[in-house]
C-alpha cells in the first residue's frame, strides 16, 4: 500500500506536467483544427528561459526563494508567450486559408527550426541547475517503506491546480473565453457577429505558450536539467494525452495527461519498465478504438 | 532540325562530362595530394557531447604536436572532425562521408553503438579504426583486422565491478539497471554474469530509457527492494538524474557504474548528491610519467585532460608510429605493423593483441569526491 501511494505521487507529478502541455495542444486544435507540433518546442524554450532567468537572478545576488520563483515564472510566461505569438504570426496565419495539410507541415518545420535554433544558440550539451528546493515530508514510515512527498512535488501539483482553475475561469467565464469558444464553433459566423478572429487566435496561442512555459519551469525545478531535445519526447507524450482525453477539450487534456503519467508510472512499478511506453500507447489505441473522440471529446458534427 | 538538336545534346553532354572530369581531378588532387587526412569521430552534439569534446581535444592536440614535429612520412596531417551524435544511423552516414573525403585513419567513435556499425564501413573501405572509448567486446571480437581500440573491454570492466560487488557488498541488496544501449546493456550483463558466478543474486534487474528525465518510478522501485547498491550500465546523464532523484526520495543507495561517468558534467548534474559514487575506469593516464609533458601542455591551454582526452591522443600516436614503422600508408601494411610492434604513447607502452585489443592493465575503481574523481580506497 505504501508503495502504491509513493508511485501514485510520482504519477500525479509527471501527469501534471504532461497535462499542462496537453492543454496547449487541445486549445489550438479546438480553435483552428490543427495540431501545433511546435508546442513541445515552446515548452523547451520555456524551460530554457526559466534557467536563464534563474542564473541571472543568482548573479544579481537575489536568493530569497519565493521572490525568485515568482519572478522566474512571470518572466518565463512573458517571453515564451512572445514566441507563441510570433510562431502563429509567421508560420500559421499566412496558411490559415490554405489546404489542411499546409499548416501541419509548417508546424513540423517550425518544430525542427526551433530545436536547431536552440541547439545552435545554447549548445548541444545538457544544462544542469543545482537543486533549489530540497527536502520533503515523510508521509508514512512503517519501518518497511517510507513514503516521501517532496516539497517540489507539492509545488508542482499545487501550481498546476491553480493555473488550470485560473485558465478554466478565463475560458468559461470571461468575454475573451466566450469569443474563443465562438471561434471554435464557427469561425465565419463569429467574424460576422463582430469578433476579431485573428486576435482571438493569437490570444489562444499566447495562453497555450504561457501554460507550456509553466510546465517548462516546473520541469526544470523537478529534474534539474534541460537540453534542446527535451521538447520532443515530452511533446509527443502530451500530444498523446490530449488525444486520449479528447482533443479540443480542456478537462480532457488534463485528464489525459494525468492518465498517461499514471499508466507509465504504475506499469513501471508493477511490471517491466522497458515496456512502459508500449503500455501507454497500447492503452491509447484501445481507447481510440472504443471511443474515437477520446475520453471527454465530443463527436464532430458535420456542418451542413 | 533534329540533327542540330542531337548535335546540341552531344555537345552539351561532352561539356558536362568535361566539367565532371575537371572536378573529379580536383577531388583526387585533394585527397591524394600533399596532406594525409585523418578523422576524429564521436558525439560532438547531443547529450553525450561531453565525450565528443574529449575525443576532439585529444585528437587536435595530437595532430598539432605531430605537425609541429614534421608530420608523418614527411607529410602534414589534416584532421577532419565528424559528429555521430552517438546514433548508429548517423555513425554509418558520417563513416561514408569520411570515405569520400579520403580519410585513411579514424580516431573514434566513442559510443559502442556507433563504433560497431561504422566499423563495417571501415572494414570494407580499408580504413584503420582505433577507438579510444568503445568498450563493448563485439567491436574487436567481430571486427576485422583493421579495427583496434586503446581502451579496455566491458567483459574486463564487468569482471572488476562484479568482483567488488560480490565480495565487498556481499550482504547488501544489489540492483542492476541498464539503458538498453550496446554499451550499457553489455556492461550490465557482464557484471551480472560475474555476480551469478560468485553466487550473489541481484534483487532487481531492469532497463531504463536513455534520454528520459523522469526516473521517479524506478527509484520508488529501488526503495521497495531495499536496495543498498545500484549498478548502472549507462551514461553520465542518466546516472546523474538517478542519483539526484534517489536522494529526493530519501534513498541512500550507492551508485556504481562504468567508464561513461568520467566527465565533470556528471558532477554538474548531481551536485553534492554525487558524493561517493563509484565507477570503473582504466588507470588514470594523467598519472603516467610518460604523459606528463602532454598533460602540462593541455593544462597550459586550460584543458584538464580528464576522461578520454589522453586516450584519443594515444590512439593517434599509435597509428602514427605504426605508419612510420611500416614506411607506407597502405592499409594492410599499417595494420600488420599495429599488430606487430609496441608503441610508446601517453597511455604508456602499448601493444595490440590478435583481436585488436590493447594488452595493458585493465580497470580500477574510482570514487567521486568533492567534484573530482580519484582512486577508490577500499
Amino acid at each position: 500500500m505504501e508503495y502504491f501511494i509513493q508511485q501514485l505521487i510520482n504519477g500525479l507529478t509527471l501527469g501534471a506536467i504532461y497535462g499542462l502541455i496537453a492543454i496547449g495542444y487541445s486549445m489550438v486544435y479546438g480553435i483552428i483544427g490543427m495540431i501545433n507540433f511546435a508546442h513541445g518546442e515552446i515548452f523547451m524554450i520555456g524551460a530554457f528561459i526559466s534557467l536563464i532567468v534563474v542564473l541571472l537572478l543568482n548573479s544579481f545576488g537575489l536568493s530569497w526563494l519565493p521572490a525568485v520563483l515568482i519572478i522566474v515564472l512571470v518572466m518565463a510566461m512573458v517571453f515564451t508567450s512572445l514566441y507563441g505569438l510570433a510562431i502563429e504570426r509567421i508560420a500559421y496565419r499566412p496558411l490559415r486559408k490554405s489546404f489542411r495539410l499546409a499548416p501541419l507541415i509548417s508546424a513540423i518545420g517550425m518544430s525542427i527550426f526551433l530545436q536547431n535554433y536552440m541547439q545552435l544558440l545554447q549548445g548541444a550539451r545538457v544544462k544542469p541547475l543545482q537543486p533549489m528546493i530540497t527536502g520533503g515530508f515523510t508521509l508514512i514510515d512503517d519501518g518497511d517503506y517510507t513514503v516521501v512527498l517532496s516539497f517540489l512535488q507539492i509545488i508542482i501539483i499545487i501550481t498546476t491546480t491553480i493555473i488550470v482553475i485560473l485558465f478554466s475561469f478565463i475560458i468559461y467565464k470571461t468575454q475573451l473565453g466566450r469569443e474563443q469558444r465562438a471561434c471554435a464553433q464557427d469561425r465565419v459566423m463569429a467574424e460576422l457577429v463582430g469578433i476579431n478572429v485573428d486576435t482571438t487566435i493569437s490570444v489562444t496561442f499566447i495562453i497555450g505558450a504561457a501554460l507550456a512555459s509553466v510546465a517548462g519551469f516546473l520541469y526544470l525545478l523537478y529534474y534539474g536539467v534541460v537540453d534542446f531535445f527535451i521538447g520532443f519526447l515530452v511533446g509527443i507524450k502530451a500530444f498523446t494525452a490530449a488525444v486520449l482525453g479528447g482533443i479540443g477539450s480542456l478537462p480532457g487534456a488534463l485528464l489525459g495527461g494525468l492518465l498517461i503519467g499514471l499508466i507509465e508510472v504504475f506499469w513501471s512499478a508493477y511490471f517491466s519498465i522497458e515496456y512502459k511506453d508500449v503500455a501507454a500507447f497500447s492503452i491509447l489505441v484501445l481507447v481510440l478504438i472504443f471511443r474515437p473522440t477520446g475520453l471527454l471529446g465530443r463527436p464532430e458534427i458535420e456542418k451542413v | 532540325m533534329t540533327n542540330i538538336f542531337s548535335n546540341r545534346i552531344i555537345s552539351f553532354g561532352l561539356h558536362f562530362i568535361g566539367v565532371l572530369l575537371f572536378f573529379f581531378i580536383f577531388q583526387v588532387e585533394k585527397s591524394y595530394g600533399k596532406d594525409i587526412t585523418i578523422a576524429v569521430l564521436g558525439p560532438m552534439t547531443g547529450q553525450y557531447a561531453a565525450f565528443g569534446r574529449q575525443l576532439r581535444e585529444g585528437a587536435i592536440m595530437a595532430v598539432d604536436d605531430m605537425n609541429a614535429a614534421g608530420g608523418v612520412l614527411g607529410k602534414k596531417i589534416r584532421l577532419e572532425i565528424g559528429d555521430d551524435a552517438c546514433d548508429p544511423k548517423q555513425a554509418v552516414a558520417i563513416a561514408n562521408q569520411m570515405v569520400n573525403k579520403g580519410v585513411i585513419f579514424v580516431d573514434g567513435h566513442f559510443c559502442s553503438g556507433s563504433s560497431i556499425p561504422a566499423s563495417k564501413v571501415y572494414e570494407e573501405e580499408g580504413i584503420i579504426q582505433i577507438s579510444p572509448g568503445s568498450t563493448n567486446p563485439k567491436l574487436t571480437d567481430e571486427g576485422a583486422d583493421n579495427i583496434f581500440r586503446v581502451c579496455g573491454r566491458d567483459d574486463h570492466q564487468g569482471k572488476i565491478a562484479g568482483e567488488l560487488l560480490s565480495k565487498k557488498f556481499r550482504d547488501k541488496n544489489i540492483a542492476i539497471l541498464h539503458d538498453k544501449t550496446a554499451y550499457g546493456k553489455g556492461l550490465a550483463d557482464e557484471t551480472r554474469k560475474v555476480l551469478h558466478k560468485n553466487n550473489k543474486q541481484e534483487v532487481l534487474y531492469e532497463a531504463i530509457t536513455a534520454g528520459e528525465k523522469d526516473y521517479s518510478a524506478v527509484v520508488s522501485k529501488l526503495k521497495r527492494y531495499k536496495t543498498d547498491i545500484v549498478y548502472l550500465g549507462g551514461y553520465h546523464t542518466e546516472a546523474g538524474l538517478i542519483v539526484r532523484q534517489m536522494r529526493d526520495q530519501g534513498v541512500k543507495a550507492i551508485l556504481v557504474s562504468g567508464d561513461a561517468l568520467v566527465t565533470d558534467e556528471y558532477w554538474a548534474i548531481t551536485g553534492d548528491t554525487g558524493e561517493g559514487t563509484l565507477m570503473t575506469f582504466s588507470p588514470d593516464p594523467r598519472k603516467n610519467p610518460a604523459a606528463l609533458p602532454v598533460v602540462k601542455k593541455f593544462r597550459e591551454k586550460n584543458i584538464e585532460p580528464e576522461g578520454y582526452i589522453l586516450y584519443s591522443y594515444g590512439a593517434v600516436q599509435a597509428w602514427k608510429q605504426a605508419v612510420e614503422k611500416a614506411g607506407t600508408l597502405h592499409v594492410d601494411r599499417v595494420t600488420a605493423a599495429l599488430h606487430k610492434y609496441t608503441f610508446d604513447t601517453v597511455l604508456g607502452r602499448i601493444r595490440f593483441n590478435k583481436t585488436g585489443d590493447v594488452a595493458a592493465p585493465g580497470y580500477v575503481f574510482y570514487e567521486w569526491k568533492m567534484g573530482t574523481y580519484d582512486y577508490y580506497e577500499e
